[in-house]
């Protein structure tokens, strides 16, 4: 089992499974997505409160969740690549990091749509708010870190201690924004109360909330056969996957250009 | 023992020779509080309810440009590499650095700052609060910040990169201890807070020094 788990580590094993794994996450991802989407925005009843608005949700909280699991995500790989030298784990590492910081950036955009006509205001320093943006910060100095560097094989270890440094401060990050928030501002406008939500609204977010993940899921993998090909361009096994496909000559001859620019 | 006592011996007189290095980050902290009641007015009260935490973000900000200088030299003329060689462990080595540099860059931010309460008209008790939040978290920015500088201390221009990596991860500490200062200023208790904060300090403390030695590995590759 653990020689088996271990042969991940491998680049030509591991494209292997992102090979397997992409065309599934497609296809739960389309189908979940479309499904969600359309019941969440067309038919779902609307909330007597709060009208149609309140169908952002279906966009907000899938996005939201997922932005911090993606970061786990993250420091997970960090942590096996730290632990047991795989470079496929800083690679998924850093294919999974873009995605999270957009999920970020869309639970925050899509958040201040929704304070707008709710709260009135476009941001407030609600706690939850706050945590998001300071993870959107963290998620930005993993990624500037990791550019920072020229050899990749260090920028992923480099990278791997700040998502870990993160990880680990993130629920300090979140119980001192909360404690902050209560004692600074105390009851304002943010008490909306969670009502529990009816079953006809919560099946479509359930199918969202599985749509956006295999959809981040989706989208690391390519971005991860990606960096796979990137840093494997002149090994054997790339050529021998690939020597009827591309050129393989003129890639790495244009890759050479590109480092020449930099 | 010696290698760790001639480490901190060395790296305490090279700090004292390089005294106008340690200034600098001491007048950026007083200029940045000389700015605050020019932009925001002269008003005592306004300026006792921001005070803690303006010189508190004065404070993390002035670190953060001192802290360059922690690895940087022994990097490039490497002293760092033989740290690595040495038999002493280079956890040890580092804590003690880290202890040297904090020793040399707190200290006169400790002087310096009765002055910055009388400019920004802290009562008494805000200022014990203020000195004990920075006593206990002074040490905290050290020992993370110090993973931060581990890492970029091989790159050509670190010091912005370093602010961004460090400043979200410094927030919690910050949030603690200008709540500190907001209770003594109402006259409550403040010991939750300085209890957390110490908690941080020394949970970092404990495992800080294993990531800025697996870091600095790292960056000499």
């Amino acid at each position: 089992m653990w020689k088996w788990i271990n042969s991940f580590a491998k680049p030509e094993k591991a494209y292997w499974l992102c090979d397997v794994l992409q065309n599934w996450f497609a296809v739960v991802a389309t189908a979940s997505l479309v499904i969600g989407i359309v019941w969440g925005l067309g038919f779902a009843p609307s909330d007597y409160q709060q009208g149609d608005s309140f169908r952002i949700i279906y966009i907000h909280v899938p996005s939201a969740i997922l932005a911090m699991g993606a970061y786990v995500a993250m420091a997970i790989a960090a942590l096996v690549g730290v632990v047991w030298q795989w470079r496929t784990a800083f690679m998924f590492m850093i294919a999974i990091a873009p995605v999270g910081a957009v999920m970020t950036f869309i639970s925050l955009f899509t958040g201040s749509f929704w304070g707008k006509p709710m709260w009135g205001t476009w941001w407030i320093w609600d706690a939850r708010l706050t945590s998001q943006l300071i993870l959107l910060f963290l998620y930005l100095g993993v990624i500037s870190l990791y550019t920072a560097f020229e050899d990749k094989q260090q920028a992923g270890k480099a990278a791997g201690v700040m998502a870990m440094v993160g990880v680990i401060n993130i629920p300090i990050i979140h119980f001192s924004v909360e404690w902050w928030n209560t004692l600074h501002q105390g009851a304002t406008i943010t008490k909306i109360g969670k009502p529990s939500i009816a079953l006809e609204m919560y099946w479509p977010l359930l199918i969202c909330i599985v749509g956006f993940a295999t959809f981040i899921g989706w989208v690391t993998i390519v971005r991860m056969k990606n960096e796979i090909i990137m840093r494997d361009l002149h090994r054997p096994w790339v050529a021998k996957r690939f020597g009827g496909l591309v050129d393989l000559e003129a890639a790495v001859a244009n890759e050479k250009d590109m480092k020449g620019g930099q | 023992m010696v290698a760790l006592k001639s480490v901190f011996l060395k790296d305490l007189a090279l700090a004292y020779r390089q005294r106008a290095e340690l200034m600098q980050p001491l007048m950026f902290f007083v200029l940045v509080i000389t700015l605050f009641p020019l932009a925001i007015g002269p008003s005592p009260e306004t300026l006792q309810r921001i005070g803690g935490g303006v010189i508190w973000v004065a404070a993390i900000l002035s670190l953060l440009l001192g802290m360059e200088r922690m690895f940087r030299d022994d990097f490039a003329d490497g002293s760092l590499e033989q740290y690595m060689l040495s038999p002493t462990p280079l956890y040890m080595i580092v804590v003690v650095k880290v202890f040297t540099h904090w020793l040399m860059h707190i200290v006169p931010l400790f002087l310096i700052s009765p002055l910055l309460a009388l400019f920004l008209h802290l009562t008494f008790d805000m200022y014990v609060a203020l000195m004990l939040t920075l006593l206990l978290g002074t040490p905290l920015i050290s020992f993370v910040g110090a993973i931060g500088v581990a890492l970029t201390v091989g790159l050509h221009r670190g010091g912005v990169l370093l602010a961004l990596l460090l400043i979200p991860i410094f927030i919690p500490l910050l949030i603690f201890a200008t709540s500190a200062i907001e209770s003594a200023s109402m006259l409550l208790p403040y010991h939750p807070q300085l209890a957390i904060i110490a908690a941080l300090l020394l949970f970092s403390v404990a495992l800080s020094p294993m990531a800025i030695a697996y870091s600095l590995k790292v960056s000499q590759n």
